[in-house]
């Protein structure tokens, strides 16, 4: 990890000129000397005498870096976070995972139940995710009702589920017409630190991975379903979707896995979910300027 | 209803150049009182039925002989009325702005069988918890046309507020709330792009400043590759993938994009060619049926 020389982010030393010299900063975009070019990786934002500080000017706290194609917390613009993932440590759910990206942390739980199939699949069950931002995660959320993100989230990995035909649902079918197991996806977010859709695809793909359902049979003549809780089987999974998230920051520059001061601070941000023939899955990008379609090539 | 956008920036010259239309006979002053005089006497005079400015314009959005790429196009041969002509077309467009007393702004946009309303409320007080300092704040909402709104209406609200934030000027109205509401009237396919349309329709008609024009485009890519623009609802089941694209009108930048389906990159990069040609035509649109709204006032 590359070690960055800084004030404190909790510091507020401001230089008293510094509101005349700043409008010049960012107007030309130019910084005056003082300013360590390129000397290895020990950086430390300093114009002239004064001392920038991540809380007064975030973005061009976060631009000093950036001209020099790294970030604040040491990586490169096109290197991810740490990954982790911890498969099947909830007893009581069919199927979970753990998974932290760098800070961020999301936890999968899925639980299977019978359903009735839906009277336009008469041979399909169906998977039902849900995404749960509370404030736990995040100052930003409120209890209650699930707010914006959280639905936005939820209809992503909805949408992932179903464009990338992860599972069959054919396979879940027990008896057409009358029995089929429905899937819970219980996504919850215990710590948001930027890239949240990122997290929840790989939670949700490494805990269906991790499901296991039993064995089903139509007892004949008392038309109920027998379960064998002894046999159980893996569910059969298609294709493995891995999506990736970038924020744009002043339309040209692209950066991986971002946390969620990037995020706060990019002008739009975009996902890009593919499987493993190289097909994509989903390009969500929510608003905000692209410079040009090359760029997407990247 | 500010109008602060007058002060100059090239970049609004159209906006701005069709207001001062309808102020042209007036000894126009930049102040605020001037023009809302006569927008209150236009609005007045259509109140009561005496004006004969057209509201409506039609357009027939056929584009036979435009395209580019060198994707297999097939013809349409549906039996809806009123077929597109030979070769990848949109379907027949229409547009109505100011329908709508009690909003700032409305329109309502017509796409083949698509329709949607909106309505737009702004520049007006915000709450202070959803209060920004230095820009407006944008909401949207998006009523669906049966049952009550979803996760999935919450998902595209996310996306056509985005696309408007990035061209809306909300630094000249700081502290202030722009609504864009939506109302599905009918749902024939491509509801995202004709949504994204009306909200555009709609801002231009409430006058919030802008530094360019979007437009929504949609395609679909058939089981054997085949483009087909602005698809109906049942071709956007058929489809394999359909893909919505907002473009801007400067550069025809991409703003927003949201896919359904499996694809390979060449056919994005395909299906994303076909919509900057096909956004020309409905940016050709516009600027007709706006000159057409303020030529005859």
């Amino acid at each position: 990890m590359r070690e960055t020389t800084l004030t404190s982010s909790t510091s507020t030393l401001v230089h008293t000129t510094l509101p005349s010299t700043y409008q010049k900063e960012t107007l030309g975009g130019r910084t005056e000397g003082g300013r360590s070019e390129g000397k290895g990786r020990i950086f430390s934002p300093v114009i002239g005498s004064t001392v920038l500080s991540r809380t007064v000017e975030p973005l061009e706290y976060y631009r000093r870096f950036l001209k020099e194609n790294c970030r604040p917390d040491g990586r490169e613009l096109g290197e991810f976070r740490t990954t982790t993932v911890n498969v099947g440590s909830i007893g009581t759910a069919d199927g979970s995972s753990l998974v932290k990206l760098g800070n961020t942390t999301v936890i999968c739980g899925i639980k299977a139940e019978f359903g009735a199939p839906p009277t336009d699949a008469p041979d399909k069950g169906y998977v039902v995710p849900n995404v749960d931002l509370s404030p736990l995660c995040s100052w930003r959320f409120r209890s209650g009702p699930p707010g914006e993100e959280a639905q936005v989230a939820s209809q992503f990995i909805a949408d992932v589920i179903e464009n990338s035909q992860i599972i069959q649902k054919e396979d879940l079918c027990i008896s057409s017409g009358k029995l089929a197991w429905v899937l819970y996806c219980d996504l919850i977010c215990l710590n948001h630190d930027g890239n949240i859709l990122d997290a929840c695809t790989f939670a949700l793909l490494a805990a269906l991975k991790n499901v296991q359902l039993p064995e089903v049979t139509i007892n004949e003549e008392t038309a109920l379903a027998e379960v064998n809780l002894k046999k159980k089987s893996y569910l059969n999974i298609r294709t493995h979707p891995v999506a990736t998230s970038f924020a744009v920051f002043d339309d040209t520059l692209l950066i991986v896995d971002p946390t969620e001061e990037e995020e706060h601070l990019a002008t739009g941000t975009l996902t890009v979910v593919m499987d493993e023939e190289g097909k994509l899955c989903c390009l969500h990008k929510p608003g905000t300027h692209f410079p040009s379609v090359s760029v997407l090539n990247m | 209803m500010a109008f602060l956008d007058f002060r100059g920036g090239s970049g609004r010259v159209q906006i701005v150049s069709k207001r001062r239309a309808t102020c042209g006979r007036h000894s126009w002053s930049p102040r605020v009182g001037a023009c809302v005089q006569r927008t209150h006497l236009v609005r007045k005079r259509a109140l009561l039925g005496g004006s004969n400015k057209p509201r409506l314009h039609v357009g027939s959005g056929a584009m036979e002989g435009a395209m580019q790429t060198e994707s297999k196009i097939r013809a349409d041969s549906r039996t809806e009325p009123g077929p597109r002509g030979p070769g990848c077309s949109l379907r027949h467009f229409a547009c109505e702005q100011n329908l709508l007393s009690r909003p700032d702004g409305s329109a309502s946009f017509l796409q083949g069988d698509t329709s949607v309303l909106a309505g737009v409320y702004g520049p007006a007080e915000v709450k202070i918890s959803k209060e920004i300092f230095n820009k407006a704040t944008l909401e949207v909402i998006l009523r669906p046309k049966t049952g009550l709104p979803g996760v999935a209406e919450k998902s595209r609200e996310r996306l056509i507020r985005n696309t408007c934030e990035a061209v809306v000027l909300g630094a000249l109205h700081p502290r202030t709330s722009i609504t864009v509401v939506l109302q599905v009237v009918s749902d024939a396919g491509s509801l995202l792009a004709c949504c994204l349309n009306a909200a555009c329709m709609a801002l231009v008609d409430a006058g919030v400043p802008m530094r360019a024009l979007f437009c929504g485009v949609t395609c679909a890519l058939d089981s054997d590759g085949t483009l087909m623009l602005d698809p109906t609802a049942k071709q956007e089941k058929e489809a394999r993938a359909v893909l919505t694209f907002a473009l801007d009108s400067v550069e025809r930048k991409l703003l927003m994009s949201t896919t359904k389906g499996l694809y390979s990159d060449a056919e994005l990069q395909q299906c994303l060619a076909a919509a900057q040609t096909a956004s020309t035509h409905v940016f050709r649109f516009y600027r007709e049926s706006l000159q057409r709204r303020y030529s005859k006032s």
